[in-house]
């Protein structure tokens, strides 16, 4: 990264920005500020970010807000509803079993652990993050406890130029297991920043769906931080059906035996809009399993980016590591950029990787047409055939019943 | 039912079918016989509508409409059907789903409303003894991972869920063993019907013993050289294509 002589255009990007005056670590907030003012936005010239270009993003001219809007409408019927509006945390519910906390309401040993895994170093969206976080949710799924209803966290932007970061910190106690729904909606020309860390305790199981379902002209930067300990389960399933520029930076840290890992993702792009999926898993121990899919469906001009790191540590044995990236490009002017990379350092593994880019089968939509299904449902239900792999991950019913309902609305899928 | 007038079609420039003339009534089964090459698999792909191959001359005259005009779907709606020469497999796409979509894609276009669960799932079970396919198989994605025969039985089953008016076999009797052939033939010989016709494009006469046909056609070098009945047929079997060669080749 060169050290800028002018006024770079992150400084420029952040003029508007409100400090935050949360209690997260001082030393934390003044690492994000050196790392603000040593490096800019990060260009193609930089390896995570070779195919996904941030000026549209750097020439948003855009500020924090105080507006908490108005109340948002959940996809699902559990009544456990957090909701987070222009980077304002909203509404907390009360959960038995679970101790849910705004960060300005947690204790200092509980604010310990909030940025333990992320790292600031050169990472400007990380920093962004941390300096300019209004609020947070701590969310502590307590020992043992079975929780029975989803957790929706609603994240929306109500006006436009809004930034909104925002942070969650998940921990699944030991023996607990809980399933959260992250929904992200919002209007046009605003840039959603969340950050949400996960500890998944021994014998812990967590299940995350993320629908990324904002506007056509929003801009979108996640990172999702992971840490299993032995014996546990965690899963992910992000679908990204809409916004200018998403980009998902997914990396689990697998410190203990025994656990299992599954990312799945799919994302369905129309003329103009940009996925990216940067995932990490890092195997630390022997005798885990990891499973990763992820699929695409490009059209217009659209770019998608695919970047999966698996890493298996020396004396981790054992580990069954699977990873596989698929995508269907509808049209000439749509591009896929994939690249599954694999760092193995143990001996007695089972690992193994895939990736295809490809068009529609015309064979088969010819065969569905002459069945009398119209060309347009025949794509229809090819595309859906090709997700469906993915959407079939998800394990609660009432979510891939809303994304379907989405992708109806969406892409004039036929049920 | 269907009436091909003077059929001219190429594909990349190459003409296939030089003036094919030929009228299917309804009630009948017509078996259109000849060598590799003579356009039997051109002539069923221009029918259902297949956009590599251009009609330079000719009408096709379906029951009153131009077919020609129409597209691969509306033709289908209309009431033809292909039984493919190579079933394509469809990865993820379950054969129930799929027949749902195109029967009321087809009561739609015909102003009907879309038939109930409840009643499809009973025509699937109906439809799918007919040709002794595994009900099982329904429910599996279409075509993937059958077997040569369950490929073609699927092909009946799909006509029969569908019901045609005019019904083509492409080579459906093409490396099916002796069990299989009979099951397909038993299953379009049950579905035919005086208001409906097929035509059966064939290499081997075996196929002709068990779907009897009304004419037999020769096919050769993109017309139809020769027709006759179902003696036709034993008489190819038994002589072989290059009499036919031998006397029409001269003709060019």
């Amino acid at each position: 990264m060169e050290t800028p002589t002018h006024v770079s255009k992150l400084t420029q990007f952040t003029s508007d920005f409100k400090e935050s005056d949360l209690l997260i670590s001082n030393s934390l907030r003044d690492i994000s500020r050196s790392v603000l003012e040593k490096n800019d936005f990060p260009t193609t010239r930089n390896e995570s970010w070779k195919y996904t270009r941030l000026t549209k993003l750097s020439q948003l001219n855009l500020c924090t807000s105080d507006n908490s809007g108005s109340p948002v409408k959940p996809p699902l019927q559990s009544p456990f509803v957090i909701s987070v509006v222009n980077g304002n945390v909203v509404d907390v519910p009360v959960i038995p079993g679970v101790k849910i906390l705004r960060f300005s309401e947690c204790s200092e040993e509980q604010l310990l652990v909030i940025g333990k895994n992320v790292v600031l170093e050169n990472e400007v969206f990380h920093a962004l993050n941390t300096l300019y976080l209004k609020e947070g949710v701590f969310i502590e799924v307590q020992e043992n406890q079975q929780i029975t209803h989803a957790i929706q966290v609603i994240i929306e932007s109500q006006v436009s130029n809004v930034f909104c970061p925002i942070r969650m910190v998940i921990v699944s106690k030991k023996g607990s297991k809980a399933h959260v729904v992250q929904h992200f909606s919002g209007v046009h020309s605003t840039f959603t920043l969340p950050i949400t860390e996960c500890y998944v305790e021994q014998n812990a199981h967590l299940e995350i769906d993320k629908i990324q379902l904002e506007n056509s002209e929003s801009f979108h930067i996640a990172t999702d931080q992971v840490y299993q300990e032995r014996d546990s389960y965690f899963k992910i399933n992000t679908i990204s059906l809409s916004g200018k520029l998403i980009r998902n930076n997914l990396n689990v840290l697998v410190d203990g035996e025994n656990c299992e890992t599954n990312l799945n993702g799919a994302y369905l792009l129309e003329d103009g809009q940009l996925v990216d999926n940067h995932t990490v898993v890092d195997h630390l121990k022997p005798n885990c399993t990891s499973n990763e899919l992820y699929k695409g469906v490009l059209n217009g001009k659209s770019i998608g980016v695919f970047n999966g790191k698996v890493f298996v540590r020396p004396n981790a044995q054992k580990i069954n590591a699977f990873q596989s990236n698929a995508n269907v490009l509808l049209s000439d002017d749509a591009s896929m950029n994939s690249k599954p990379e694999l760092e193995i350092y143990a001996d007695d593994v089972k690992c193994s990787h895939g990736s295809t880019t490809g068009q529609m089968d015309e064979e088969a939509i010819f065969y569905l047409r002459a069945r009398g299904i119209s060309d347009k449902s025949a794509r229809a239900l090819m595309t859906q055939a090709f997700i469906g792999d993915v959407l079939n991950k998800i394990d609660n019913g009432e979510v891939s019943d809303y994304v379907q309902s989405k992708l109806v609305e969406l892409h004039d899928w036929v049920i | 039912m269907i009436k091909i007038n003077n059929l001219h079609a190429s594909i990349d420039g190459k003409e296939i079918l030089k003036g094919l003339t030929l009228e299917v009534k309804a009630g009948e089964i017509h078996a259109i016989m000849g060598p590799n090459g003579a356009g039997k698999s051109t002539l069923s792909s221009v029918l259902a509508g297949r956009e590599e191959y251009e009609v330079t001359n000719g009408t096709v005259d379906f029951d009153g409409i131009n077919l020609l005009e129409l597209s691969t779907e509306d033709r289908a709606r209309e009431g033809l059907f292909l039984a493919f020469q190579y079933p394509v497999e469809i990865p993820g796409v379950s054969n129930v789903n799929f027949l749902r979509t195109a029967l009321n894609e087809i009561r739609t276009y015909k102003g009907l409303e879309p038939i109930s669960a409840k009643d499809f799932m009973t025509m699937v079970r109906e439809k799918s003894d007919l040709v002794e396919l595994d009900s099982k198989l329904a429910s599996r994605a279409v075509n993937e991972g059958f077997s040569g025969g369950e490929k073609k039985r699927n092909e009946i089953f799909q006509m029969a869920m569908l019901e045609p008016k005019l019904a083509i076999l492409d080579e459906t009797d093409s490396g099916l063993d002796i069990d299989a052939l009979r099951i397909v033939a038993n299953g379009v010989n049950h579905l035919k019907s005086a208001e409906n016709a097929t035509i059966v494009i064939t290499h081997y006469q075996r196929l002709l013993d068990y779907i009897v046909p009304d004419f037999v056609h020769v096919l050769y070098d993109g017309r139809i050289v020769k027709t006759g009945t179902k003696e036709l047929a034993l008489e190819l079997e038994e002589k072989g294509y290059d009499w036919i060669k031998d006397e029409f080749s001269t003709v060019q």
